[in-house]
């Protein structure tokens, strides 16, 4: 008896575009019982499970609340935590916080946008390595604070940082050119 | 239905189990520590006493914020009925010296030693903190055994205008910036007629170098809830809210774990303890912007709306969330309230001054030696933080000036050390209280370049919806660029006032009212810094 | 806007004693009696915004200044719509619209029929004191009947909410923030690409500016009419739906 019950589950799980992803959208919906105001609540959902806000996500979601699609990408773009484009495959967030600005914070942020040639707030060119800089990550007595892949590292100076990353970008080549070779 | 707590019967059953151990040690977890290594320190530690076969002897507790950040990651070993030890900068090794070394060996490892007797330590007085560092933050027996929900039980006995009296009779003021009274706010609600109404806790803390709010939300979940359920309970709300930054998942997680856990207790949800009260408390995320922790931007945030303020009057407990009456609560401010009903609201005065009483919690950063979270009684001079409790500037260099407030405060300078720390004092001094992040700056800072600092973050926090503050704000933003860089002129630094005071005077809410505070006090203290770095002459001068 | 009680609030503006409606805000009780508040966000027939803060007033035992727009009349309430600081503020209020935006009167087609340039007339404003921003905004033609140029507009909101409570099709709204605010049709598309535009131009209408015109309008030949929106919502509340006087 318990199959066919989760067979029909299942189906009616899936989303008619076939992307899996929309199924967790969908759920995160039903918990919000498609309440209008729980819309910055699933665009974190959204963000979570697809990486970022594309334009399909805004769409789905104004349609699934009955929302003016001008109101979604109004309140989306509002908030800073949102992002619209893909990340790059590793996220490092400069905190600029006044105890980090105090301790040089802005000097990391320019010289490992120097050295890797990308713009805060921008990924670079081979999607490798996303710059961003955040308001206070809340540690401030470990000033500057760099948060790299969610790990928070602490008292960091330019060279720190950018020793840090190359490494783990040479690491990475390291590992992809054993498993070509 | 599930049958309501002892209250009682948890804190006995907890103190037996706790006196099974000889020792207990407790390893700082919070954010600032896990950056500096506390993960693999609470590993060293909980595998070395499990090698040593001492889990039946050793209590390994992981806690909160122990408060100097600057020295983490912080271990504390207490043995029973002995005294209690603390380590700093705590490794690997570190730690498995404390369980092989300290408390087998019995060596005290003086060189790990952090000395309790700092004034960073001695003139603290801790009631919002009293538990953060102490406890397992994820157990609730941890904070029952400690007095907890011990406020809730006897405020339900009481009417809720008695708590509401109660509250007012200790004075307290709102935490979050301008120091509201807090029974006023709340006898507002509780006159409010409405099918219903709501509070909601403010833990939208966006100053940058401020994370009190963090700290009481991550390391003493349910003494926010608790906070939560009495400020519902003396105004007669159905339902809370609890609005936290998107960048705080770790206290988004244990207020979620505590909600869990409090209302399979009984502590909240449907007939709290067996009465007739009833509250329903839901959490929601911030997705970053400051001006959200604006009252009524935070209203429209929490209603799926860009989190733009509105005008006030009509002022939230009239016309709020959804149209009802609400009340908005500073997390600081409900995590006294426990304490006050418990204590009572003479032992709360006796703390503090007379119009400012209570404690204060405040994130010490910047130029010192000491840095990290402190809660210390309103009232204590600014010199006494700064250089007692700091240890002053490292390095011998002297103290310049206090920033307090962010982007909403001033700067004050050194030569201010004796003013008491309280809502007017600071005030006047040209600053503000704000939510509590203290900065201290050294000879080497430059304050117009301070100026610009917080100029530039107000202008990019700018919700944008009203004209001063969305423009106002970029343009005086671009008069200081041109000012630091020595391109200003006088005419530059004229204009640059004159915005100041429309800006303040016209916009619509507090942050573009209260965002030329940061070049005001700066010009008011330090206009000499200005003038050296402007490129003319001033107007009417004679040139030789 | 036609009312079937009486004004019975008495209250003093610039000394002159009015008698206001109950809920009547001070800017609409004030130009009954023909004292004149500049003002560029407000629009009879919507909701209040009080965003531009040109209408900011003076009221005796509030230490803050309020918007006239969004402020209600309490009886004896004492309002001062002039001063030495108002003045000033209005006008360097306005001079920061004129350098946010890119004003260029001589090729607007709102020329001699804008509300930015009458009130930059009217408050003094010779020149602008704070650096130019120039922002790079390129104009939206892509609608079959109206053009937008965000160059000109001044983010008064008139035709989000126009749009949104009176035609009910909430086309446009803003996005972005603090500099960044900016205005967009449905998921930011071209204009002519969104789908829930009706085209029935009353955003056109309600305009201040010449940020939204009609297609094919040459400089300075743009009208708009923003009493079309308050006739509107009126016209509906009254059921005055056959008043072809006002319709002309």
């Amino acid at each position: 008896m318990a199959a066919p019950a989760t067979d029909r589950r299942a189906q009616q799980d899936a989303h008619p575009s076939g992307d899996e992803r929309f199924a967790l959208l969908d759920k995160a919906l039903k918990r919000a019982r498609f309440e209008q105001d729980q819309l910055v609540e699933l665009l974190h959902t959204a963000q979570e499970v697809f990486g970022h806000l594309s334009d399909d996500v805004l769409i789905y979601l104004a349609r699934q609340l009955r929302l003016p699609p001008s109101r979604v990408l109004g309140v989306a773009s509002f908030y800073h935590l949102f992002t619209f484009e893909p990340p790059g495959d590793h996220i490092c967030t400069v905190c600029m916080g006044t105890a980090c600005y105090v301790k040089g914070a802005e000097d990391v942020v320019r010289e490992t946008s120097e050295a890797f040639d990308v713009p805060a707030g921008e990924t670079t060119d081979d999607g490798r390595l996303t710059l961003w800089t955040a308001r206070c990550v809340g540690s401030c007595g470990l000033a500057p604070v760099v948060v790299f892949d969610g790990t928070v590292l602490a008292k960091q100076t330019p060279q720190d940082l950018i020793a840090h990353v190359r490494e783990l970008l040479a690491a990475e080549d390291a590992a992809a050119e054993e498993e070509a070779g | 239905m599930a049958k309501v707590i002892d209250l009682d019967d948890v804190a006995v059953n907890e103190a037996e189990a706790r006196s099974r151990y000889r020792w207990r040690i407790k390893v700082c977890s919070s954010t600032a520590c896990d950056a500096s290594g506390a993960g693999p320190a609470y590993r060293a530690v909980e595998q070395r006493v499990e090698e040593q076969g001492l889990e039946h002897d050793v209590q390994v507790v992981p806690t909160g914020c122990m408060g100097l950040c600057s020295a983490g990651p912080l271990v504390r070993t207490e043995p029973r009925g002995g005294q209690p030890t603390l380590f700093q900068e705590v490794n690997e090794r570190v730690g498995a010296d404390i369980v092989e070394r300290h408390v087998k060996g019995r060596e005290d490892l003086a060189e790990h030693q952090l000395d309790e007797g700092l004034p960073f330590f001695t003139r603290q007085e801790r009631v919002v903190l009293s538990n953060a560092g102490r406890i397992d933050p994820e157990r609730l027996e941890d904070y029952v055994a400690e007095g907890g929900y011990r406020a809730l039980v006897s405020a339900l006995r009481m009417r809720p205008r008695g708590l509401i009296e109660t509250i007012e009779a200790s004075g307290l003021r709102g935490r979050g910036g301008a120091g509201y009274p807090t029974a006023k706010k709340w006898g507002m609600l509780h006159d409010a007629v409405a099918d219903e109404k709501y509070v909601v806790a403010n833990g939208d803390e966006g100053d940058p170098g401020a994370f009190m709010d963090r700290a009481v939300m991550e390391d003493d979940p349910h003494r926010v809830l608790e906070g939560v359920t009495l400020a519902a309970y003396a105004t007669g709300a159905s339902k809370a809210f609890l609005y936290v930054r998107a960048e705080y998942p770790r206290a988004i997680k244990r207020l979620e774990q505590a909600i869990r856990t409090a209302k399979r207790q009984r502590l909240l949800g449907r007939n709290i303890l067996g009465s007739d009260f009833s509250l329903d408390v839901e959490i929601r995320t911030g997705a970053g912007a400051f001006v959200c922790g604006e009252e009524t931007a935070l209203l429209a945030s929490i209603e799926g709306q860009r989190g733009q303020p509105r005008m006030r009057p009509p002022y939230p407990t009239e016309r709020g969330l959804y149209g009802r009456p609400t009340m908005i609560n500073n997390v600081e401010t409900l995590a006294n309230l426990p304490d006050i009903v418990r204590r009572g609201p003479e032992w709360f005065r006796r703390m503090g001054t007379e119009v400012s009483p209570g404690t204060k919690v405040f994130a010490l950063a910047g130029s010192l030696r000491h840095t990290g979270l402190i809660e210390v009684p309103m009232g204590l001079t600014l010199g006494e933080i700064i250089e007692e409790i700091g240890g002053g500037c490292p390095d011998g260099r002297a103290f310049k000036a206090a920033q307090t407030g962010g982007p909403s405060g001033g700067c004050v300078p050194a030569s201010f050390r004796d003013l008491p720390v309280d809502f007017e004092s600071l005030r006047q001094a040209g600053s503000i209280m704000g939510s509590g992040g203290l900065i201290a700056m050294d000879e080497g800072v430059s304050m117009p370049e301070v100026a610009r600092f917080y100029m530039d973050f107000s202008q990019d926090e700018s919700c944008g919806k009203c004209t001063p503050c969305r423009v106002g704000t970029l343009e005086m933003h671009r008069l200081l660029e041109r000012i630091c860089a020595g391109e200003g002129s006088h005419r530059d630094l004229e204009l640059l006032e004159q915005l100041s005071r429309t800006v303040r005077e016209t916009s619509l809410c507090g942050l573009g009212q209260s965002a030329p505070n940061p070049v005001a006090s700066t010009l008011e203290h330090f206009r000499d810094e200005y003038l050296a770095l402007l490129r003319d002459e001033p107007v009417g001068v004679a040139h030789g | 806007m036609a009312r079937r009680q009486r004004p019975n609030v008495p209250v003093v503006i610039d000394g002159h004693e009015v008698m206001a409606y109950p809920d009547e805000s001070v800017l609409s009780a004030a130009d009954r009696e023909g004292i004149r508040i500049p003002r560029l966000c407000a629009l009879e027939g919507t909701s209040v915004h009080g965003g531009c803060r040109l209408c900011v007033v003076e009221v005796a035992e509030r230490h803050k200044l309020m918007p006239a727009c969004g402020t209600t009349v309490v009886e004896d309430m004492e309002v001062r719509t002039r001063s030495r600081s108002l003045d000033e503020h209005r006008k360097l209020i306005c001079e920061l619209l004129l350098a946010e935006g890119n004003h260029v009167c001589a090729v607007c087609v709102s020329n001699g029929a804008c509300e930015l340039q009458d009130l930059a007339e009217e408050l003094g404003v010779d020149h602008v004191r704070p650096d130019y921003q120039f922002p790079r905004r390129s104009v939206d033609a892509s609608h079959p009947k109206y053009t937008f140029d965000p160059n000109r507009c001044v983010l008064c909101t008139r035709c989000v909410r126009t749009c949104a409570e009176v035609e009910g099709a909430h086309v446009w709204d803003l996005a972005g923030r603090a500099s960044g605010s900016h205005l967009i049709a449905d998921l930011g598309q071209e204009w002519g690409e969104a789908p829930s535009c009706t085209w029935c131009g009353k955003c056109v209408a309600v305009c201040p500016t010449g940020a939204l015109a009609w297609k094919g309008k040459a400089v300075g030949e743009m009208r708009h009419d923003p009493s079309l929106v308050a006739f509107l919502s009126s016209a509906r509340e009254q059921g005055e739906w056959v008043d072809r006087e006002a319709l002309r």
